[in-house]
């Protein structure tokens, strides 16, 4: 049995500049990291691990050959293997095409029993990878998830967090989940796995590797999203200077917070 | 030198003191002054100032203090009252003269490397305004809403202190108002300076007792591009500690040596509502490396790193992103006040001792809590020997706490006076630890002090109460 986690490598930096003509994300010189998101996805696998002594960990990412850096990071918090979905015919994929791949190279893995997707990732934002794998591979999921309340052999219990009610759900296995930010604190990369799993090999498949080899369904051909434009979001804070008493700031600041929907 | 008396504040002065710093300043008469003016971050000491001046320029300081010189009204400092020895509270009452106003930054000289400021900018409005401009001023004290002015006061120190050193390494010149109204200028965008007695550096941790500091030149340094911390966790505190020379001994040094406990990393899980990334050690060094590049960076801590495995650390954890720092950083930065949080009420040693004397001074703390009775809670900056110890009141009565807590501060500076440390590494003396320093200095230095406050404040209206 594994339990597999989607990772993905993201520039280092949440300033970084898009060429406003073309919309791609300008890299050059700028430094990579595993998306902060996926780092509470490799904490969950991690942590589930503990009900399940005899499943090995498995971190899986579809990215250019540097991507491997990423994976080594994830043996380095305590994955056991990691699994590098590298290909030209995979580059400009969408989300949807993303997640065709990463379903594809989930199926050569084989043994998922339950798959764990950060909520989203900080260059893209869809949050759109995890359901759609879930879909290709006909399995339940569940995203949003904030807590995990119990992992049996056939199910596992969890908690989501919906826009407005938070509830309890309980899915049948293989499943996937999309934890949330925050649903544990990520541990640290160890000096001493590092040096531990120097020598252990990240797999590389290719798309002569996945079931379907259909170049159409991959990367910028098998990605039916047009990208109209692509710009960086303005940024408009403002800043009120109110004064007065403690109690009239008081009642302004309750029906500020009111009014923002803050307070019921 | 007998105990300067002074005037009490009349109708007649607050008239004129209006008259010369409004509008443009303010001025606050007693009964709208706010509570948080009667104390500092320290709590222990209450006293109200009559009058609460808020002036905007050197020229209003400066005819403040020329005239409460010349009618002999105390007059108390303040920058954003986050001292935790009592030095900002106006124990004489008198005139509070605040820097709020005086919060401009007014020049970045990229030649010379500097920044002007004036003394009521924060020290977080600093580090960004550099920052973002890929300059870097090194010092890092704890308390990031700090005025500049206070950080000069007490000579701030920090955790960038092992590498890049404190508050007084990167003034390099001061606009002073006198207490008599003169404005001296000392110092300069100059590198060397061999003129003369540097009262450059006698202003510089005086309190607030020798001069009001209005304007700050600042050396800067460019901003290193990449800092990487590694959270080291080891099977005891006495391990922790040892291995803090070997590091310093291995030559390559960290920007920050800082020691925990688990008790204290789990207070501040409470205090924050969120967990640390590893909590399952009873002890752990933080150092923090920082260079240009990452491949720069980790080359240093590989090597390190090794030392402490050798040492007997159980792992080193890697922090090298931005999110991983902030949930160590956040953590750490809220040590104080979890640690206030979980008590009644507590006082703080903030001794600093020789290096090599580290983990002595931490073990002895360990003997001070048994010996004495009390709850002892402590972190700090283990790489250059300036600990913060606190004893706690929990639930003792206060007649109880009051003795327990002289019994251990006289065990606890007398053993830090024996490994050759001093009273203070960088919260200053104020009020709280007059008495500790005389103790510590002796007769002859202290009067040598009293000799230099009668120079520069012959009335003794500065700041009085404070220092020595």
């Amino acid at each position: 049995m594994r339990i597999l986690v989607c990772i993905k490598q993201v520039p280092g930096t949440t300033q970084v500049d898009i060429d406003e003509k073309t919309g791609v994300l300008k890299r050059d010189g700028v430094e990579s990291k595993i998306n902060p998101y996926d780092l509470f996805a490799i904490e969950t696998a991690l942590r589930l691990k503990s009900y399940w002594p005899e499943a090995t960990t498995l971190a899986l990412s579809m990215g250019p050959p540097q991507a491997e850096q990423s994976l080594r990071e994830a043996l380095m918090m305590g994955i056991d293997e990691a699994v590098l979905v590298t290909d030209r015919a995979f580059a400009g994929a969408d989300v949807l095409a993303t997640a065709y791949t990463l379903s594809q190279a989930i199926q050569v893995i084989g043994e998922a029993g339950i798959i764990i997707c950060g909520q989203q990732t900080t260059d893209g934002d869809t949050a759109q990878v995890g359901p759609e794998i879930a879909e290709f591979l006909d399995i339940p999921h569940a995203t949003n998830v904030i807590a995990i309340h119990e992992l049996q052999e056939r199910t596992v219990t969890v908690q989501v967090d919906l826009p407005v009610t938070e509830e309890t759900i309980r899915l049948p296995l293989p499943c996937l989940l999309s934890v949330n930010k925050d649903i544990y604190t990520p541990r640290l990369p160890s000096f001493k796995r590092k040096k531990a799993t120097r020598d252990v090999a990240v797999r590389r498949m290719t798309l002569a590797d996945l079931p379907d080899t259909d170049p159409n369904r991959y990367g910028l051909n098998g990605s039916p999203t047009n990208v109209v434009r692509i710009f960086p979001p303005e940024h408009d804070v403002t800043r009120e200077t109110w004064e007065g008493s403690s109690s009239e700031l008081a009642g302004r600041l309750c029906g500020y917070l009111r009014d923002a929907k803050f307070l019921v | 030198m007998s105990e300067p008396t002074f005037n009490r504040l009349t109708e007649a002065d607050i008239a004129y003191l209006k008259s010369v710093v409004e509008p443009t300043g303010k001025v606050v008469p007693r009964e709208q002054i706010h509570e948080d003016y009667s104390h500092d971050e320290m709590g222990a000491v209450h006293q109200f100032p009559d009058l609460l001046i808020e002036a905007v320029s050197t020229e209003q300081v400066a005819a403040v203090l020329r005239y409460a010189n010349e009618r002999r009204l105390p007059v108390t400092p303040r920058g954003q009252g986050t001292g935790l020895v009592g030095a900002a509270v106006a124990l004489h009452g008198g005139i509070m003269l605040s820097t709020a106003r005086m919060n401009r930054i007014l020049e970045l000289d990229e030649d010379n490397l500097t920044l002007t400021v004036e003394p009521g900018v924060l020290l977080m409005e600093i580090a960004k305004f550099v920052e973002e401009r890929d300059f870097f001023y090194p010092p890092d004290p704890g308390e990031k809403s700090a005025s500049i002015g206070g950080n000069i006061s007490t000579n701030a120190g920090g955790m960038r202190a092992v590498k890049y050193g404190v508050t007084r390494d990167y003034v390099r010149g001061l606009e002073v108002v006198l207490a008599n109204g003169d404005v001296i200028e000392v110092g300069g965008k100059i590198v060397k300076n061999s003129s003369g007695y540097s009262i450059k550096d006698l202003i510089i941790g005086s309190e607030g007792t020798l001069g009001f500091v209005t304007k700050a030149l600042l050396k800067l340094l460019p901003l290193p591009k990449k800092a990487i911390s590694l959270l080291i966790p080891f099977a005891d505190l006495a391990t922790a500690i040892e291995t803090v020379p070997v590091i310093i001994r291995s030559k390559y040094i960290p920007t920050a040596i800082e020691y925990m406990e688990q008790p204290v990393i789990l207070c501040a899980e409470q205090y924050l509502g969120k967990k640390f990334p590893d909590h399952s050690s009873d002890a752990y060094l933080l150092l923090t490396f920082d260079g240009n590049s990452r491949e720069e960076v980790e080359a240093i801590y590989e090597k390190v790193a090794e030392i402490c495995l050798q040492a007997g650390a159980r792992d080193v954890l890697i922090s090298d992103t931005d999110e991983r720092q902030t949930s160590i950083w956040s953590a750490r930065g809220a040590f104080l006040e979890a640690i206030k949080a979980s008590t009644t009420e507590m006082e703080e040693c903030d001794v600093v001792v020789p290096r090599n004397h580290v983990a002595d001074f931490v073990k002895y703390t360990k003997e001070v809590e048994q010996k004495v009775g009390v709850r002892l809670s402590g972190f700090g900056h283990a790489g250059d020997g300036n600990l913060h110890v606190y004893v706690l009141r929990d639930d003792l009565d206060s007649e109880t706490y009051a003795r327990k807590l002289s019994e251990a501060f006289d065990l606890l500076y007398a053993k830090a006076h024996e490994l050759g440390g001093q009273v203070s590494g960088e919260h200053g003396i104020g009020f709280a630890k007059k008495e500790f320093l005389a103790e510590s200095l002796g007769e002859v230095s202290m009067n040598l002090m009293r000799n230099i406050k009668h120079a520069f404040d012959p009335n003794g209206i500065l700041n009085p109460g404070k220092v020595c």
